[in-house]
């Protein structure tokens, strides 16, 4: 490593400036091939047909039956659902990401030494985290289950119920998120806080700074990066919701607890068969999601200058 | 999580080395009797918060054996339970054939297609080689349920319909943006001389990469094996809108659906048994594997 690295640069940009030979060329797209050929046949060309399906009339059962544009979209917008389920999309999402991004962090500074206990402690938090959603959401089914539950006894006599009205579904489905992906964004954190270098900490304390001073004003600006990815990543797995409220809550109770991603799948395939207005809806959470995520990309960035 | 494998050193070249985790409090490890008292609260603290993580699975899986009302296994301990899954609609075996028919194909091609793509993208010099990966790495930005549904019409024209290897391949695709990333950061990490020096020998390039390469990227591509496993293994959203037919359901949906079979009764017994059958195989890897599964999450954090 310390042999190649210092002459690896020059001679990557030599290779760089040369022209590519026919035959590496060739040779590349060989090996990239099977690539190329799954991503267009299985990405592009999708996302080319999500567009087309969105501005046809397109029954589930009959297939492509023409144009029809705007139609789907004004169909999706005016879904009786369509409001309900962007508005509580966006409140899980929120408080998901809030939750997820203060607990990783917290989580991550408690077990940051290392150390035998420690290693442990990263393990079972971490351990959740390899079991899928959609059995983790089974797992919480039945921990929440008023008969099978073993906190049954507790929360008849507090007279409460874990999915019966509307909040307590939300808050319910909120620590299932929590238990499955806290470990996940305590990994991204660990990261974060090693790259910070240790002499910084070492000046701040030097200068006589508390750990909270401490924490405020050095590991927070410098987890920035950090704090970014993270983010974007909650953010887009909370706005595309589904396993965990379709098995859980299944939208209940009162349709309380629809998100975006479950009515697309409702529209399609659950009932209304409409596989156009389906696409209108995708096409409009994929615009979304770009946009959101551009937003926040320039909001961190534009926060470092 | 000692970071000291190939893949995540060649990410960590460019920048800083992540810095050593030394005790920064001194005392704080020492096991003087002021030590220990200093230390306890903090030990029942997070001991207390790792219970909480772990108490639900070791609950479920006690529970699954354990006699409760309203199950096959009313009295007693014992598998009561797990003899209701066996015998649910096509059976339980055949719904784990199904997901190990589907996780095994979606990890051979992972493997093979990632290799391949992160050995000419790291090493070769080709017309559309970026614009190739900035378009694989673009599958991420979009929304499962906005690709499925395409998906389902596509693979309907195709004869892939209600298919198991419609699914490996559905999924195999949602798999690339990160095994491609991640194969592409391996090959970079391994010496350009390693594989120059064998093709000096005489090698071709893919000789090279079969002789000397894939050991070199060994770590690599069982992170890659074992991401591609535990997504295809748990995957429900893929199989629940591209699968109809009941003998060909996967496991999540074969018991997510065996809840409410019976006049709408609900047979929580068996629900835990298949929870236990489902989680057993990830967290035996994830125990086997945590070096490799936690140096997934990192390569990803590192480069952004």
């Amino acid at each position: 490593m310390n042999v190649s690295a210092p002459a690896r640069p020059p001679s990557a940009a030599v290779r760089g400036r040369a022209r590519p030979s026919r035959r590496q060329a060739l040779f590349g797209w060989i090996y990239a091939t099977p690539t190329a050929v799954f991503v267009a046949a299985l990405f592009v060309l999708p996302l080319l047909l999500v567009v087309k399906m969105s501005v046809s009339r397109w029954p589930l059962l009959t297939g492509d039956q023409g144009l029809n544009a705007p139609d789907n979209f004004t169909k999706a917008v005016d879904h009786r659902f369509f409001t309900d389920s962007v508005v509580f999309t966006v409140k899980y999402t929120v408080i998901a990401t809030v939750l997820l991004l203060a607990l990783g962090l917290g989580m991550a500074l408690l077990v940051q030494e290392s150390s035998r206990w420690n290693n442990l402690l990263r393990a079972s938090f971490l351990v959740p985290s390899a079991l899928g959603l959609a059995s983790a959401s089974l797992l919480f089914y039945v921990l929440y289950s008023p008969y099978a539950s073993p906190l049954a006894p507790v929360v008849e006599r507090l007279g409460i119920t874990f999915l019966g009205s509307p909040n307590a579904a939300l808050f319910s489905t909120v620590f299932l998120i929590v238990w499955r992906y806290a470990g996940f964004y305590m990994v991204l954190m660990l990261v974060g806080l090693q790259s910070i270098p240790a002499d910084v900490f070492e000046a701040a304390r030097s200068d006589g700074a508390s750990r909270w001073q401490t924490f405020r004003s050095v590991t927070l600006p410098l987890l920035r990066p950090t704090l970014a990815l993270t983010t974007v990543l909650c953010v887009t797995g909370s706005l595309l919701a589904f396993e965990q409220f379709y098995i859980l809550t299944k939208g209940g109770p009162d349709n309380s607890t629809i998100t975006v991603v479950q009515l697309i799948y409702m529209i399609a395939f659950q009932g209304q068969n409409d596989l156009g207005v389906a696409a209108a809806l995708s096409v409009i959470v994929l615009a979304a999601l770009v946009l959101i995520n551009a937003l926040q990309l320039r909001a961190f960035r534009s926060e470092e200058n | 999580m000692t970071v000291d494998s190939s893949p995540t050193r060649a990410a960590d070249a460019g920048s800083r080395r992540p810095a050593e985790r030394a005790p920064t409090r001194p005392g704080s490890r020492g096991l003087t009797i002021a030590g220990v008292a200093y230390r306890t609260p903090y030990w029942v603290f997070t001991g207390a918060v790792a219970v909480v993580f772990l108490f639900p699975l070791v609950w479920t899986a006690v529970a699954s054996v354990s006699p409760q009302a309203g199950t096959n296994q009313v009295t007693g301990w014992g598998f009561g339970n797990y003899t209701t899954l066996a015998h649910y609609q096509a059976g339980v075996w055949r719904y784990l054939a199904n997901s190990a028919f589907v996780s095994l194909l979606t990890v051979a091609l992972t493997l093979l297609i990632s290799l391949l793509g992160g050995y000419a993208f790291a090493r070769f010099r080709f017309p559309g080689r970026n614009i190739l990966f900035l378009l694989t790495l673009a599958i991420l930005m979009v929304p499962y349920a906005t690709l499925l549904i395409p998906l389902y019409v596509l693979l309907n024209e195709v004869g892939l319909q209600n298919s198991l290897v419609g699914v490996a391949l559905v999924l195999t695709m949602f798999q690339l943006p990160f095994s491609t990333f991640l194969m592409r950061i391996s090959f970079e990490a391994v010496p350009r001389e390693l594989d120059e020096a064998a093709k000096v020998d005489g090698c071709s390039s893919f000789t090279a990469l079969w002789r000397v390469l894939v050991p070199a990227v060994k770590p690599g591509l069982i992170t890659v094996g074992l991401f591609a496993f535990l997504a295809a293994w748990n995957d429900f959203m893929a199989p629940l809108i591209l699968i109809n037919d009941s003998e060909r359901m996967t496991l999540p949906l074969a018991v997510s659906n065996l809840r409410g079979q019976v006049q709408g009764v609900v047979d929580y017994g068996a629900t835990e048994a298949g929870v236990v059958v489902l989680a057993l195989p990830c967290v035996v890897l994830f125990l086997l594997l945590q070096r490799h599964y936690v140096r997934g999450f990192m390569s990803g954090a590192l480069k952004g």
